[in-house]
């Protein structure tokens, strides 16, 4: 019998997948981009799980919100990789310090 | 039973290809496999019940940000020999993965037909009325208590496209282009000049 802790377990699971892929590539600001997403999609889950647990479709709702800041964050991330790529030639950003903050 | 089975599938390969996305070297594979992880999530999402958000996630991740992240990845990556390479070779491989991630959803939405997961009956604020498919709840709710949440959903998606068209916009310098009010703007008077040259003097021009 599937219960609510499993979508939780995965999703946990998938959760740390992301954290772990922005550790793991630090250098790659697409790897970065892509973990952001998955965490958002282990975000998702969860609430898709307690929605159908809870019987309550606002945690459905509330995903719709947050694919919207997803792909509108994936838009804005990958045209700030563009340009950032147009201007350095590389998209390497373990020494970003152009702004020296 | 089935319901178990499904569920492990499709947990099983969301989490592998979740893994294989943060360790693959090469960024299509990553992208690739962001997909995979994707349609197995829509998949986890139809067997709780949830059609209308799986479906959108197809459609939203897969169909708009994958293919987004495919784009920068072919632009700016160096690797294009590799990527050039035996295009005819992999497409029974792209056919095959096709079909199985439609299978996969295929076999996610029998299963739901079979009985979906009974997690819970605790009512809440928001229940689905009885006799409503999910996407009609989803947008009875939608339309009416979270109007306005909706609304600025969409702004976020305008001011995003925005924000996106104006950070890679590229003024190109050189480029003459045609420029109509100064060309409707331009009188007989001020084009021509009428001179009476002396004789044997020619014309200054």
């Amino acid at each position: 019998m599937i219960g609510i802790e499993h979508y939780v377990v995965v999703s946990s699971i998938l959760f740390v997948l992301g954290v772990l892929g922005i550790f793991l590539n630090r250098k790659n600001v697409i790897i970065i981009l892509m973990a952001i997403e998955l965490i958002l999609l282990s975000v998702n889950l969860n609430l898709v799980a307690f929605s159908a647990f809870l019987h309550d479709l606002v945690g459905q709702v509330f995903a719709m919100f947050v694919l919207t800041v997803a792909a509108g964050e994936a838009a804005i991330g990958l045209a700030i990789l563009v340009i950032y790529f147009r201007g350095r030639g590389t998209i390497a950003v373990d020494d970003v310090n152009r702004m020296k903050g | 039973m089935i319901q178990a089975f499904a569920f492990y599938l499709f947990a099983g390969m969301m989490l592998f290809s979740g893994a294989v996305t943060i360790l693959a070297r090469n960024p299509v594979h990553s992208v690739l496999w962001l997909i995979l992880a994707f349609f197995n999530a829509a998949g986890l999402m139809v067997l709780a019940g949830a059609e209308f958000i799986a479906m959108l996630l197809v459609i939203v991740y897969v169909g708009a940000v994958a293919v987004l992240f495919l784009f920068v990845v072919m632009m700016l990556d160096i690797d294009f020999a590799e990527l050039r390479a035996g295009f005819i070779k992999n497409f029974p491989l792209g056919m095959l993965l096709a079909a199985v991630l439609f299978v996969e959803l295929f076999v996610g939405i029998v299963v739901r037909s079979a009985g979906s997961l009974q997690l819970s009956h605790a009512s809440g604020t928001a229940a689905p009325a009885a006799g409503l498919t999910n996407t009609q709840a989803i947008g009875a709710l939608l339309y009416s208590k979270y109007l306005f949440l909706f609304e600025a959903a969409g702004i976020i998606l305008l001011v995003a496209m925005i924000g996106a068209i104006v950070l890679t916009h590229r003024q190109r310098g050189g480029v003459r282009g045609q420029n109509v009010s100064k060309q409707v703007a331009r009188r007989p008077e001020e084009a021509t000049i009428n001179v009476q040259p002396e004789v044997g003097k020619g014309v200054s021009l």
